[in-house]
């Protein structure tokens, strides 16, 4: 967490290597060892994958705001936030805000368009849920395999509030997602949710630390990923119950599936208790695709890939079918159909 | 007509089938009976071309066009059909989103034009009808948590929907109560034509009692070692299959 806070796309020190525990299975240092330049002006272009949901959009283009960078939800609201980069070979950093009232209900859909190459984008939104507001978040990311893309969310619960998070990660030469989550108040419930389809030699990685200061919090996590021919999938998920925050109730499950002799898949789960009354497990497996189902379905008349393709659809779908807006799940199972 | 010739194959090396001979012109149904462990299912799985099933020597055609050079979907969408002794569950892919695909697929392959959802739905429903199986099961998982019984249902009605002129049924029967081999028998006789072959792998006389074989053959020590009308498989229901085994000969 540490190493991470102070990670500065203009001071090569910052950069994190395997050496840091948290970094250990992506070291940011070996794909980056200068500071990159900084990366000039982007036009904003198509509308983004979410655009037929509506509602108000912040942009970030290259990591310049175009328009507000930071957004009040007060009612009923839907926000698209975009960070878009076609930089290429330069690099860029985005910060954004966002806030939930209490009582509020806000849909936010966060793309990360990569239309340039070789870029390095380091995007960063705070999101506060006050007391009995509810964020529901996906994000998608389409980038390009040889760009390096770490995003942050530092994410706040205040009492009662609700937060829906659904990451769908397609990977880059480097992609990272660390969330951050504080179930700060009393009665505050969390879904954290993931998956990651990846092929080539992508690498993605989902870090997540929520911490349970208070009591009665409910954190569930779901993360279930594909990796194909040299892609690798980190997932890295600590839940802290700290002293104080009692009946606290956490799950944590990954999944994964290799689907090729060398993709690679690393778990590391954690979960430190120091409360009373907590109900916490985790589960983690990671497996192969079953052949025999495969040859079945071939003997079918389904073509090898495409047998692969539906067993693959049908592992990850069950993160999809947790989405609890109608249109985005609906979004984002055809955009996964799409790159199945 | 099915042309198997002189097949040897191989399973982790120990070779199984050793110069298997079979011909089945078409229009006809022929038995292979044989002890546990003869290599019956080995021998549905090489023709339809299962990883591991390794032919080392021998031939294998269907109405003249070569079966073992091709993909086990190749071999599909030019017919074949092996209905498993022990049908694979598929878990989060419902039956018949599953069937349609495999229907699909076998259509674009052989450059015919899809069923759309409604014709296909129409056509499920009178299948699974015929086969007295609840139609509610085509929602669920293909084969996930189904009984043994309806798993083998579940591959005739696979069987009736796909259409398949060359049929390989390996112990069909097993699982099925006397009531079910009866609407499983008839769902098989249903399909019998001047065009289709079939073969009837089984272990039991029982099946031949409903499913009426032009020829039966014994498959012993991975050959055919006798053929003869459908009295030889009574023979082997009262006299076992000892006199057939290696040691014996
Ligand atoms: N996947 C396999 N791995 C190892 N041995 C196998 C495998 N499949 C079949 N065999 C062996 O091949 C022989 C024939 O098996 P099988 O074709 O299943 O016989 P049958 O169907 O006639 O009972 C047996 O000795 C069996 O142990
Ligand atoms: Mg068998």
């Amino acid at each position: 967490m540490k190493a991470l806070a102070r990670l500065d796309l203009t001071d090569a020190a910052t950069f994190p290597s395997r050496r840091v525990e948290e970094w250990k299975y992506s070291d940011l240092k070996r794909f980056l060892r200068e500071a990159p330049e900084p990366s000039g002006t982007a036009v904003v272009g198509a509308p983004g994958p979410f655009y037929d949901l509506g509602g108000d959009a912040v942009v970030f283009a290259n990591g310049r705001p175009v328009g507000v960078k930071d957004y009040i939800a007060s009612g009923d609201q839907t926000l698209r936030l975009r960070f878009i980069s076609d930089a290429v070979g330069t690099g860029h950093t985005a910060a954004a805000r966002i806030v939930a009232r209490p009582g509020a209900r806000l849909l936010l859909l966060e793309t990360h368009e990569g239309k340039g190459s070789a870029y390095v984008a380091h995007n960063k939104v705070e999101i506060d849920v006050a007391a009995d507001a509810e964020v529901i978040r996906i994000v998608l990311t389409d980038e390009p395999a040889d760009a390096i893309s770490v995003a942050e969310a530092e994410v706040r619960l205040e009492a009662g509030g609700r937060y829906r998070q659904t990451i769908v990660a397609t990977g880059a030469k480097l992609q990272r997602h660390e969330t951050r989550l504080r179930h700060g108040a009393e009665g505050a419930d969390a879904r954290v949710d993931g998956l990651y389809l990846l092929n080539g030699a992508r690498h993605s990685d989902q870090t997540s630390v929520i911490d349970h200061v208070s009591p009665n919090g409910t954190t569930s996590q779901l993360i279930k990923g594909v990796v194909r021919d040299e892609a690798r999938g980190v997932f890295q998920g600590k839940i802290l119950v700290q002293k104080g925050a009692d009946e606290t109730d956490a799950r944590m499950g990954h999944h994964g599936l290799i689907a090729s002799d060398r993709g690679e898949i690393d778990v590391k789960p954690e979960l430190i208790i120091y409360a009373d009354e907590v109900q916490c497990a985790h589960g983690a497996t990671v497996g192969t695709l079953d052949e025999s189902a495969l040859f079945y379905m071939q003997q079918r008349g389904v073509s090898a890939d495409e047998a692969r393709a539906l067993l693959t659809h049908a592992f990850l779908i069950e993160v999809v079918d947790r989405i609890e807006h109608e249109g985005a799940r609906e979004v984002v199972r055809e955009w996964l159909t799409a790159r199945l | 007509m099915l042309k198997i010739n002189n097949l040897h194959v191989s399973v982790a090396d120990k070779p199984i089938l050793k110069g298997l001979t079979l011909d089945v012109p078409a229009g006809e149904v022929h038995a292979v009976m044989g002890p546990n462990g003869a290599g019956k299912s080995t021998l549905g799985y090489s023709l339809s071309g299962r990883p591991g099933y390794e032919v080392t020597d021998g031939s294998a055609s269907w109405n003249g066009a070569d079966l073992l050079d091709i993909e086990p979907a190749e071999r599909a969408a030019a017919g074949l059909f092996l209905s498993f002794q022990y049908p694979i569950e598929i878990p989060g892919v419902p039956a018949m989103t599953f069937i349609r695909t495999a229907l699909n697929a076998q259509k674009r392959a052989r450059g015919e034009e899809e069923v759309s959802a409604p014709a296909f739905l129409k056509q499920v429903k009178a299948a699974s009808q015929s086969l007295k199986m609840d139609f509610d099961m085509l929602k669920r998982p293909l084969n996930v948590g189904f009984s043994g019984g309806e798993k083998k249902r579940m591959e005739i009605l696979q069987m009736a929907l796909l259409e398949p002129s060359l049929l390989i049924l390996d112990e069909t029967d097993s699982g099925l109560d006397i009531d079910a081999l009866r609407i499983v028998a008839d769902g098989v006789n249903a399909m019998r034509s001047p065009e289709r072959s079939m073969l009837v792998i089984t272990h039991y006389q029982r099946l031949l009692d409903y499913i009426k074989p032009d020829r039966v053959h014994v498959l012993a020590g991975g050959r055919i070692v006798a053929s003869g009308g459908p009295e030889l498989a009574h023979e082997l229901e009262a006299e076992g299959y000892d006199k057939f085994l290696p040691e014996a000969a």
